[in-house]
């Protein structure tokens, strides 16, 4: 610990390839149980990596399978009920199961102590914990499934849920409500590490901007989160007492349940793309071979999303009700909180001007997704106009709308860092022609499968029914061709990263001649404890010279 | 990389924090950002009781004036007598006098449970007993010298202040019985002499919780029973 290993990246200093090392986080042990008890933020992040990999595959089944349904505007083989159950199971796998915990919970658990230079994450046990409690959640959501579904849309909107639902909605509050500690606990230990944890000379200006977006996740993590758990919790007392809360009938107010409910699930969905955010900066930044540009303005982009996000959620409500004034200040606010994503998408656009732009994997899904989010926060506020809303209100505009920030963006994003990281994860190079092909591939089914519920939305076609006017058909027999091509996009790194792990070359410490801890004072695979010496830092983020070389 | 592993000079710092220094500022922000946690999940049910409070002002004072001033006020001391118990434990486990520290939490305890005790046999046991239980139970009897009078209410909120009279206390009585599992442990601890003055931070810890779950109350006696 008393000798100094200095990170200096410059030209003349080399950037240090450590061979592959003899015993790393992977290898030191075998058995079943070094992983199901391990406090390795690094084996915990591989055990969501699996966890959430599932549950995005059987989110997409239930997509896959309604979309077929949709190619025809009567219904075929999913009659209402049925189709109900499809579309909210999907909603709430592919949140509560994969959108939440993705970057998060996978590449923030791997990434952020080796990025700040620590052993570990501040509470390894806590972190172990938290991947139980999701797994407890996850064990109730197949339990839903296999006992007949849920079909209140993954909104659970009052009185809908509490008074008429026939489904299995107080386990599904349970489920939300469990689920949601272990977002609570994994935000809790981020910040802690964030704090606490930095090594010598990583100031708070020196830090990789994917901390920085964490930061901010985790802030709405701990303070939005136990508001949707204890919204969730007045449901299945309702359900069980049978009071009414909620219900008008019985003097509740339905409308407070959607005060509540989107008090958490707006700043949710910033959850859901500030960590994707993090990865662009970073892989802009490598293949840009640029200091990100305005690297000051990015950082505190994420946390001003993070404090004004917790100030629109009144935007989902423009015609439930709520007060015109209300609806004024709530539009305003969303036309605010635009600013600081705009200010991200600028900055990254002038991180390429005059860089190095090389066009690896990671750089493709990247600058795919600055121009997916930038069209999916673009109608966002369209929508966040309290004139344009009310005819666009539950119609398929809105459906592409989130669909271009939550796949464009993060799923997008996600797929980048792990095109990024899979050398560091894995310690092993995939094939890069495949990999391009697929985030090609994805590109393309994803705005052949979105871009046309634009268009059905814009013309009044209303989201969430099963059969529709056949003058819709059109758009629908091209999303569900589009929505085809995606899957098979998705599949593809399936097979090409499985390949690497058993045939993959050794990857080498840094292939692509990035900067920062992870890559310069790391082995890939890391070993058990990260680094040999804890480093100490001299320099700011992304400090390229432009004459680092890619080996891949 | 041997020094990686662990402190051999110090077997109470986890072998990823560098310094002692670093560990206790690590615990201490987790457990505050654990207490911010909870004011957001007791936050829903303040926002619930504002909405309806303002909804419905008679229906709270009548339901008010239902609930036993005495009882609660004596409850009320029992509680903060309970945070004293707990901030001399505290008190005690830094300065390492361990025996003192023992009889504090045993103290804790013991008032927290003559609280829960007291909540369910002289509150929550009559209202059920009577009807006022809100729900599919819920069927105050006309006769009834004390609840009789709620009838005039029925229909205007009535429940909803019983709703959340349940829901509130009965979330702040659960943290009080978590809060007794882990005393329980504490206590054993202490007695098998694991806390000295220089390792006390679970015990520290357990008092902010214990505070924090005491404020709650002071929050929840003024709004449910003094509501005129």
């Amino acid at each position: 610990m008393s000798t100094e290993h200095l990170v200096e990246p410059s030209a003349d200093f080399p950037v240090r390839d450590y061979g592959p090392p003899r015993v790393h986080y992977l290898n030191w042990r075998h058995t079943i149980a070094s992983w199901l008890l391990s406090r390795d933020h690094k084996r915990i992040g591989i055990m969501y990596l699996v966890s959430i990999s599932i549950f995005f595959v059987v989110g997409s089944l239930f997509a896959a399978i309604f979309r077929l349904e949709l190619l025809t505007p009567e219904g075929d083989f999913l009659q209402a009920d049925t189709y109900n159950k499809f579309f909210t199971l999907h909603g709430v796998v592919m949140i509560f199961f994969f959108l939440i915990p993705s970057i998060p919970a996978v590449l923030g658990n791997f990434l952020i102590p080796l990025m700040i230079g620590a052993k570990d994450v501040a509470f390894p046990k806590l972190n172990l914990a938290s991947w139980y409690i999701f797994m407890v959640g996850g064990t109730i959501g197949v339990a839903i499934i296999l006992l007949g579904g849920l079909d209140t849309g993954w909104t659970f909107y009052t009185p809908l849920s509490s008074s008429y639902a026939n489904t299995h909605v107080f386990l599904a509050a349970m489920l939300v409500f469990i689920t949601g500690f272990s977002s609570i606990l994994t935000g809790l230990n981020f910040l802690v590490t964030i704090h606490k944890m930095r090594a010598p000379g990583l100031t708070w200006f020196r830090l990789p901007l994917f901390i920085w977006a964490h930061y901010a996740t985790s802030v709405i993590q701990v303070l939005g989160t136990p508001v949707l758990a204890i919204t969730v919790f007045l449901v299945g007392i309702e359900r069980i007492w049978g009071v009414g809360i909620f219900d008008p009938a019985l003097g509740g107010d339905p409308i407070l349940f959607q005060h509540m409910f989107w008090f958490y699930s707006h700043p949710a969905v910033y959850i859901m793309i500030l960590p994707g955010m993090g990865v662009i900066s970073e892989v802009i930044a490598c293949f840009s071979r640029n200091r990100v540009f305005g690297y000051e303005f990015i950082a505190f982009s994420s946390v001003a999303i993070a404090i004004i996000g917790f100030l629109v959620w009144g935007h989902h409500m423009y015609v439930s009700g709520q007060s015109m004034y209300a609806n004024l200040v709530f539009s305003l606010l969303t036309m605010l909180v635009a600013v600081p994503s705009a200010i991200k998408i600028f900055n990254w656009t002038a991180t390429l001007y005059k860089g190095n732009v090389i066009w690896e994997t990671p750089m493709l899904y990247a600058v795919g997704f600055i121009g997916l989010f930038g069209i999916g926060g673009g109608t966002g506020l369209f929508l966040g106009t309290t004139g344009l809303d009310v005819p666009l209100h539950d119609t398929y505009f809105v459906v592409a709308h989130f669909h271009y920030v939550m796949v464009g963006g993060m799923v997008m994003a996600y797929l980048a860092g792990i095109h990024f990281w899979w050398p560091k994860i894995t310690g092993k190079m995939y094939a890069q022609t495949p990999a391009k092909i697929s985030a090609i591939v994805v590109f393309v089914g994803f705005n052949f499968t979105f871009f046309p519920q634009f268009l059905a939305g814009w013309n009044g076609m209303p989201r969430r029914y099963h059969s529709y006017n056949a003058d819709f058909q059109i758009w629908n027999v091209l999303s569900t061709a589009g929505a085809t091509v995606l899957g098979i996009g998705f599949l593809m790194p399936a097979f090409y990263l499985g390949w690497s792990l058993f045939f993959g070359k050794d990857a080498g410490s840094n292939p692509w001649g990035a900067r920062g801890l992870e890559w310069e004072a790391c082995t890939s695979p890391p070993i058990p404890h990260n680094f040999e010496e804890i480093p100490v830092v001299t320099q700011e983020a992304y400090a390229y010279t432009g004459e680092e070389t890619v080996s891949v | 990389m041997s020094s990686l592993d662990s402190h051999a000079d110090n077997p109470y710092l986890a072998h990823h924090f560098e310094t002692e220094e670093q560990q206790t500022e690590s615990c201490t922000l987790g457990m505050w950002l654990f207490l911010a946690q909870e004011v957001m999940f007791f936050g829903g049910l303040f926002l619930a009781y504002a909405i309806y409070r303002s909804l419905y002002p008679e229906a709270w004072s009548a339901g008010s004036h239902t609930l036993d001033v005495v009882v609660g006020g004596i409850n009320t001391v029992f509680l903060l007598l309970s945070s004293f118990t707990m901030a001399m434990g505290v008190y005690y486990a830094q300065t390492g006098k361990q025996k003192q520290l023992a009889l504090m939490l045993l103290a804790t305890l013991a008032l927290g449970i003559t609280f829960v005790t007291v909540k369910w046999f002289f509150e929550y046991a009559p209202k059920i007993e009577a009807g006022v239980f809100p729900g599919k139970l819920w069927a105050p009897n006309p006769a009834n010298h004390h609840y009789g009078q709620l009838a005039f209410f029925e229909g205007q909120g009535l429940q909803m202040f019983f709703l959340l009279y349940f829901v509130m206390t009965g979330m702040h009585a659960l943290h009080m019985i978590i809060g007794f599992g882990i005393l329980l442990v504490l206590i054993v601890m202490t007695m098998q002499g694991k806390f000295h003055a220089q390792r006390y931070l679970p015990i520290l810890f357990f008092g902010l919780y214990w505070h924090f779950v005491d404020i709650v109350w002071v929050f929840l006696f003024p709004m449910f029973y003094l509501v005129s």
